[in-house]
Protein backbone atom coordinates (compact mmCIF):
# COMPACT_ATOMS: atom_id res chain seq x y z
CA UNK A 1 0.00 0.00 0.00
CA UNK A 2 1.39 3.42 -0.93
CA UNK A 3 -0.44 6.62 -0.71
CA UNK A 4 -3.73 4.26 -0.07
CA UNK A 5 -3.53 2.32 -3.23
CA UNK A 6 -2.87 -1.31 -3.83
CA UNK A 7 0.51 -1.30 -5.01
CA UNK A 8 1.08 -4.86 -7.11
CA UNK A 9 3.49 -7.10 -5.00
CA UNK A 10 7.28 -7.12 -6.40
CA UNK A 11 6.54 -10.69 -8.44
CA UNK A 12 3.52 -9.00 -10.07
CA UNK A 13 6.27 -6.47 -11.37
CA UNK A 14 9.48 -8.54 -12.76
CA UNK A 15 7.92 -12.15 -13.14
CA UNK A 16 6.27 -12.61 -16.71
CA UNK A 17 4.11 -15.52 -17.49
CA UNK A 18 5.90 -18.13 -20.13
CA UNK A 19 3.60 -17.59 -23.48
CA UNK A 20 5.80 -20.31 -24.73
CA UNK A 21 6.61 -23.98 -23.08
CA UNK A 22 7.12 -23.33 -19.18
CA UNK A 23 9.27 -23.27 -16.45
CA UNK A 24 12.97 -23.73 -16.93
CA UNK A 25 12.80 -23.73 -21.23
CA UNK A 26 9.82 -21.18 -21.29
CA UNK A 27 9.97 -17.95 -23.65
CA UNK A 28 8.79 -15.14 -21.36
CA UNK A 29 9.24 -11.36 -21.92
CA UNK A 30 12.25 -11.40 -20.31
CA UNK A 31 13.71 -14.00 -22.99
CA UNK A 32 12.21 -12.36 -25.47
CA UNK A 33 14.45 -9.15 -24.40
CA UNK A 34 17.29 -11.29 -24.07
CA UNK A 35 16.90 -12.19 -27.95
CA UNK A 36 16.41 -8.84 -28.96
CA UNK A 37 19.93 -7.65 -27.33
CA UNK A 38 21.77 -10.48 -28.69
CA UNK A 39 19.84 -9.77 -32.18
CA UNK A 40 20.84 -5.58 -32.11
CA UNK A 41 24.15 -6.26 -30.64
CA UNK A 42 25.15 -8.76 -33.92
CA UNK A 43 23.51 -6.33 -36.35
CA UNK A 44 25.77 -3.83 -35.21
CA UNK A 45 28.30 -5.78 -35.43
CA UNK A 46 27.78 -7.34 -38.67
CA UNK A 47 26.62 -3.70 -40.50
CA UNK A 48 29.06 -1.63 -38.58
CA UNK A 49 31.50 -3.55 -40.91
CA UNK A 50 31.47 -2.11 -43.56
CA UNK A 51 34.60 -0.30 -44.02
CA UNK A 52 33.41 2.81 -45.79
CA UNK A 53 35.82 5.77 -45.46
CA UNK A 54 32.90 8.21 -45.04
CA UNK A 55 30.72 6.52 -42.53
CA UNK A 56 27.20 6.34 -42.92
CA UNK A 57 24.16 4.46 -41.40
CA UNK A 58 25.00 1.67 -39.02
CA UNK A 59 28.81 2.31 -39.42
CA UNK A 60 28.11 5.54 -37.60
CA UNK A 61 26.74 4.35 -34.84
CA UNK A 62 29.51 1.30 -34.50
CA UNK A 63 32.16 3.60 -34.47
CA UNK A 64 31.08 5.91 -32.12
CA UNK A 65 30.53 2.98 -29.89
CA UNK A 66 33.76 1.41 -30.84
CA UNK A 67 35.62 4.54 -30.18
CA UNK A 68 33.98 5.46 -26.96
CA UNK A 69 34.69 2.04 -25.50
CA UNK A 70 38.12 2.17 -26.70
CA UNK A 71 39.04 5.46 -25.60
CA UNK A 72 36.81 6.08 -22.92
CA UNK A 73 37.27 2.64 -21.13
CA UNK A 74 39.99 0.54 -22.55
CA UNK A 75 42.47 3.28 -22.64
CA UNK A 76 41.63 4.80 -19.55
CA UNK A 77 41.56 1.23 -17.48
CA UNK A 78 43.95 -1.32 -18.85
CA UNK A 79 46.37 0.89 -21.42
CA UNK A 80 47.49 0.19 -25.12
CA UNK A 81 48.24 -3.94 -24.34
CA UNK A 82 44.12 -4.13 -23.78
CA UNK A 83 43.05 -3.19 -26.84
CA UNK A 84 42.44 -6.83 -27.76
CA UNK A 85 39.68 -6.75 -24.50
CA UNK A 86 37.78 -4.21 -26.98
CA UNK A 87 35.27 -6.61 -28.84
CA UNK A 88 34.56 -8.21 -25.48
CA UNK A 89 33.97 -4.97 -23.94
CA UNK A 90 32.02 -3.35 -26.93
CA UNK A 91 29.77 -6.44 -26.40
CA UNK A 92 29.16 -5.84 -22.88
CA UNK A 93 28.41 -2.52 -23.21
CA UNK A 94 25.81 -2.98 -26.38
CA UNK A 95 24.38 -5.51 -24.51
CA UNK A 96 23.64 -4.57 -21.72
CA UNK A 97 22.85 -1.25 -23.11
CA UNK A 98 19.96 -3.07 -25.08
CA UNK A 99 18.89 -5.11 -22.35
CA UNK A 100 18.48 -1.90 -19.84
CA UNK A 101 16.88 0.08 -23.06
CA UNK A 102 13.69 -2.04 -23.29
CA UNK A 103 12.71 -0.56 -19.71
CA UNK A 104 11.54 2.40 -21.48
CA UNK A 105 10.26 0.78 -24.73
CA UNK A 106 6.45 1.21 -24.56
CA UNK A 107 4.83 -2.18 -24.62
CA UNK A 108 7.79 -3.73 -23.42
CA UNK A 109 8.66 -1.97 -20.71
CA UNK A 110 10.79 -4.62 -18.67
CA UNK A 111 14.55 -3.85 -18.51
CA UNK A 112 16.04 -7.93 -18.62
CA UNK A 113 18.65 -6.59 -15.88
CA UNK A 114 15.59 -6.44 -13.45
CA UNK A 115 16.30 -9.68 -12.92
CA UNK A 116 19.31 -11.08 -11.36
CA UNK A 117 19.87 -13.87 -13.56
CA UNK A 118 21.68 -11.66 -16.20
CA UNK A 119 23.41 -9.75 -14.35
CA UNK A 120 24.92 -12.51 -12.51
CA UNK A 121 25.52 -14.51 -15.65
CA UNK A 122 27.32 -11.69 -16.74
CA UNK A 123 29.39 -10.61 -13.68
CA UNK A 124 30.54 -14.48 -13.46
CA UNK A 125 31.85 -14.34 -17.27
CA UNK A 126 33.21 -11.38 -16.90
CA UNK A 127 35.27 -12.99 -13.45
CA UNK A 128 36.34 -15.74 -15.20
CA UNK A 129 37.70 -13.77 -18.22
CA UNK A 130 40.07 -11.23 -15.65
CA UNK A 131 41.18 -14.02 -13.66
CA UNK A 132 41.64 -16.31 -16.42
CA UNK A 133 43.73 -13.22 -18.10
CA UNK A 134 45.91 -12.85 -14.68
CA UNK A 135 46.70 -16.27 -14.58
CA UNK A 136 47.77 -16.04 -17.97
CA UNK A 137 49.90 -13.03 -17.38
CA UNK A 138 51.87 -13.63 -13.93
CA UNK A 139 51.30 -17.76 -13.90
CA UNK A 140 48.75 -19.68 -11.09
CA UNK A 141 51.22 -18.71 -8.21
CA UNK A 142 52.34 -14.79 -9.68
CA UNK A 143 48.77 -14.53 -9.84
CA UNK A 144 47.45 -15.33 -6.42
CA UNK A 145 50.64 -13.43 -4.88
CA UNK A 146 49.82 -10.03 -6.93
CA UNK A 147 46.30 -9.71 -5.81
CA UNK A 148 46.24 -11.05 -2.29
CA UNK A 149 49.98 -9.61 -1.33
CA UNK A 150 49.92 -5.56 -1.13
CA UNK A 151 53.87 -4.74 -1.66
CA UNK A 152 55.64 -2.66 1.54
CA UNK A 153 53.91 -3.26 4.34
CA UNK A 154 55.10 -4.81 7.63
CA UNK A 155 55.30 -8.51 7.68
CA UNK A 156 52.91 -8.73 10.71
CA UNK A 157 50.43 -6.80 9.24
CA UNK A 158 49.88 -9.20 6.17
CA UNK A 159 47.87 -11.74 8.52
CA UNK A 160 45.37 -8.83 8.39
CA UNK A 161 45.59 -7.20 4.97
CA UNK A 162 45.53 -10.87 2.87
CA UNK A 163 42.04 -12.24 4.19
CA UNK A 164 41.40 -8.67 3.33
CA UNK A 165 41.91 -8.72 -0.13
CA UNK A 166 40.88 -12.63 -0.30
CA UNK A 167 37.27 -11.50 -0.07
CA UNK A 168 37.92 -8.16 -1.70
CA UNK A 169 39.15 -9.52 -4.88
CA UNK A 170 37.11 -13.18 -4.70
CA UNK A 171 34.16 -13.05 -3.23
CA UNK A 172 32.84 -9.40 -2.64
CA UNK A 173 33.87 -8.06 -6.23
CA UNK A 174 31.58 -9.99 -8.89
CA UNK A 175 28.60 -9.82 -6.08
CA UNK A 176 28.92 -5.82 -6.18
CA UNK A 177 29.52 -5.89 -9.87
CA UNK A 178 26.15 -7.73 -10.10
CA UNK A 179 24.14 -6.15 -7.63
CA UNK A 180 25.30 -2.97 -8.76
CA UNK A 181 23.78 -3.23 -12.30
CA UNK A 182 20.38 -5.58 -11.46
CA UNK A 183 19.43 -3.04 -8.08
CA UNK A 184 19.70 -0.03 -10.26
CA UNK A 185 17.93 -1.30 -13.02
CA UNK A 186 15.17 -2.49 -10.70
CA UNK A 187 14.86 0.49 -8.79
CA UNK A 188 14.49 2.43 -11.64
CA UNK A 189 11.69 -0.23 -13.45
CA UNK A 190 9.93 0.02 -9.93
CA UNK A 191 10.18 4.11 -9.79
CA UNK A 192 8.65 3.51 -13.39
CA UNK A 193 5.70 1.39 -12.08
CA UNK A 194 5.06 3.19 -8.92
CA UNK A 195 4.38 6.90 -11.22
CA UNK A 196 2.28 3.93 -13.03
CA UNK A 197 0.31 2.80 -10.71
CA UNK A 198 -0.41 5.99 -9.39
CA UNK A 199 -1.48 7.79 -12.67
CA UNK A 200 -3.70 5.14 -13.52
CA UNK A 201 -5.26 5.10 -10.26
CA UNK A 202 -6.08 8.87 -10.76
CA UNK A 203 -7.33 8.41 -13.86
CA UNK A 204 -11.11 9.59 -14.60
CA UNK A 205 -13.12 12.48 -14.22
CA UNK A 206 -13.25 13.64 -10.58
CA UNK A 207 -11.98 15.41 -7.42
CA UNK A 208 -8.06 13.51 -8.80
CA UNK A 209 -8.21 15.71 -12.00
CA UNK A 210 -6.62 18.03 -10.69
CA UNK A 211 -3.27 16.36 -9.06
CA UNK A 212 -3.73 13.27 -12.58
CA UNK A 213 -1.41 15.64 -14.19
CA UNK A 214 1.56 15.53 -11.80
CA UNK A 215 2.19 11.63 -11.50
CA UNK A 216 1.85 11.13 -15.36
CA UNK A 217 4.72 14.41 -15.60
CA UNK A 218 6.68 12.03 -13.16
CA UNK A 219 6.35 9.26 -15.55
CA UNK A 220 7.91 11.53 -18.30
CA UNK A 221 10.39 12.45 -16.16
CA UNK A 222 11.16 9.55 -14.96
CA UNK A 223 11.60 7.94 -17.88
CA UNK A 224 13.57 10.47 -19.78
CA UNK A 225 15.71 9.46 -16.28
CA UNK A 226 15.98 6.13 -16.52
CA UNK A 227 17.16 6.44 -20.06
CA UNK A 228 20.19 8.04 -18.83
CA UNK A 229 20.54 5.23 -16.25
CA UNK A 230 20.38 2.70 -18.90
CA UNK A 231 23.52 3.98 -20.91
CA UNK A 232 25.20 5.22 -17.72
CA UNK A 233 24.64 1.32 -15.88
CA UNK A 234 25.86 -0.24 -19.04
CA UNK A 235 29.09 2.37 -19.36
CA UNK A 236 29.83 1.58 -15.40
CA UNK A 237 29.47 -2.32 -15.88
CA UNK A 238 31.61 -2.30 -18.81
CA UNK A 239 34.20 0.51 -17.01
CA UNK A 240 34.63 -1.74 -14.25
CA UNK A 241 34.74 -5.25 -16.03
CA UNK A 242 38.10 -2.81 -17.93
CA UNK A 243 39.26 -2.17 -14.42
CA UNK A 244 39.08 -5.81 -13.57
CA UNK A 245 41.05 -6.87 -16.34
CA UNK A 246 43.32 -4.06 -15.93
CA UNK A 247 43.97 -4.93 -12.31
CA UNK A 248 44.41 -8.43 -12.77
CA UNK A 249 47.02 -8.11 -15.57
CA UNK A 250 49.10 -4.70 -14.62
CA UNK A 251 52.59 -5.09 -13.54
CA UNK A 252 52.87 -2.08 -11.36
CA UNK A 253 53.09 -3.50 -8.50
CA UNK B 1 19.90 -2.39 24.05
CA UNK B 2 20.00 -5.69 21.96
CA UNK B 3 18.07 -5.86 18.61
CA UNK B 4 15.00 -8.26 19.66
CA UNK B 5 14.00 -5.72 22.14
CA UNK B 6 14.47 -2.96 19.83
CA UNK B 7 12.24 -5.38 17.11
CA UNK B 8 9.58 -5.86 19.87
CA UNK B 9 9.11 -2.33 20.96
CA UNK B 10 8.53 -1.51 17.34
CA UNK B 11 6.12 -4.19 17.09
CA UNK B 12 4.78 -2.54 20.13
CA UNK B 13 4.66 0.78 18.25
CA UNK B 14 2.63 -0.47 15.73
CA UNK B 15 5.68 -0.31 13.45
CA UNK B 16 6.07 -2.99 10.94
CA UNK B 17 8.57 -5.02 9.53
CA UNK B 18 7.84 -2.87 6.26
CA UNK B 19 8.51 -0.19 8.30
CA UNK B 20 11.91 -0.83 9.55
CA UNK B 21 13.10 -2.00 6.27
CA UNK B 22 12.40 1.12 4.80
CA UNK B 23 13.70 2.92 7.82
CA UNK B 24 16.98 1.45 7.54
CA UNK B 25 17.23 1.87 3.92
CA UNK B 26 16.87 5.57 4.69
CA UNK B 27 19.90 5.18 7.22
CA UNK B 28 22.02 3.40 4.26
CA UNK B 29 21.56 5.92 2.01
CA UNK B 30 23.07 8.54 4.36
CA UNK B 31 26.50 7.43 3.28
CA UNK B 32 26.53 6.82 0.23
CA UNK B 33 24.47 10.18 -0.38
CA UNK B 34 27.53 12.16 1.07
CA UNK B 35 30.00 10.42 -1.01
CA UNK B 36 28.58 10.59 -3.88
CA UNK B 37 27.89 14.39 -3.13
CA UNK B 38 31.30 14.78 -1.87
CA UNK B 39 32.96 13.20 -4.87
CA UNK B 40 31.04 15.08 -7.77
CA UNK B 41 31.46 18.38 -5.91
CA UNK B 42 35.20 17.62 -5.93
CA UNK B 43 35.82 16.31 -9.45
CA UNK B 44 33.61 19.47 -10.61
CA UNK B 45 36.20 21.69 -8.93
CA UNK B 46 38.84 19.38 -10.39
CA UNK B 47 37.41 19.84 -14.37
CA UNK B 48 36.81 23.34 -13.98
CA UNK B 49 40.45 24.08 -12.09
CA UNK B 50 41.89 21.84 -15.29
CA UNK B 51 39.90 21.35 -18.21
CA UNK B 52 42.19 19.76 -20.35
CA UNK B 53 42.03 16.60 -17.77
CA UNK B 54 38.58 16.77 -17.75
CA UNK B 55 38.11 13.17 -19.35
CA UNK B 56 40.05 11.54 -16.80
CA UNK B 57 38.46 12.80 -14.17
CA UNK B 58 35.44 12.02 -15.71
CA UNK B 59 36.56 8.27 -16.15
CA UNK B 60 37.50 8.02 -12.26
CA UNK B 61 34.58 9.97 -10.82
CA UNK B 62 32.26 7.51 -12.43
CA UNK B 63 34.11 4.83 -10.83
CA UNK B 64 34.33 6.48 -7.46
CA UNK B 65 30.64 6.81 -8.21
CA UNK B 66 30.17 3.18 -8.84
CA UNK B 67 32.19 1.58 -5.69
CA UNK B 68 30.03 4.50 -3.86
CA UNK B 69 26.66 3.64 -4.98
CA UNK B 70 27.26 -0.08 -4.44
CA UNK B 71 26.55 0.10 -0.82
CA UNK B 72 23.12 2.13 -1.04
CA UNK B 73 22.10 -0.71 -3.94
CA UNK B 74 22.61 -3.40 -1.64
CA UNK B 75 20.80 -1.51 1.32
CA UNK B 76 17.92 -1.48 -1.48
CA UNK B 77 18.30 -5.25 -1.75
CA UNK B 78 18.24 -5.70 1.74
CA UNK B 79 15.28 -3.56 2.13
CA UNK B 80 13.72 -6.32 -0.06
CA UNK B 81 15.18 -8.82 1.39
CA UNK B 82 13.79 -7.40 4.80
CA UNK B 83 10.68 -6.53 4.52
Amino acid sequence: MIFGLEFPPLSHVVNWPEFIGDDTWGINKVVLVYGFAVLFTFLIFILGNKKQLVPTGAQNIAELTVEFVEDGIVMDTIGPQGRKYTPLLISFFLFIFFCNIFEIIPVIQMPATARIALPMFLALFAYVIYHGAGFKEHGPIGYIKHCLIVPGLPFALHFLVVPIEFVSKFLVQPFSHTVRLFANLLAGHILLVTFGVLSASLWGFGPGLIIMPLPALGVVAFTAFELLVSVLQAYVFTLLAGVYIGAAISHEH
Amino acid sequence: MSLSVLAQEAAAAGIDNKGLAALTYGLGAIGPGIGIGYLVGQSVQAMARQPEAAGMVRTTMFLGIAFVEALALIGFVVFFLAQ
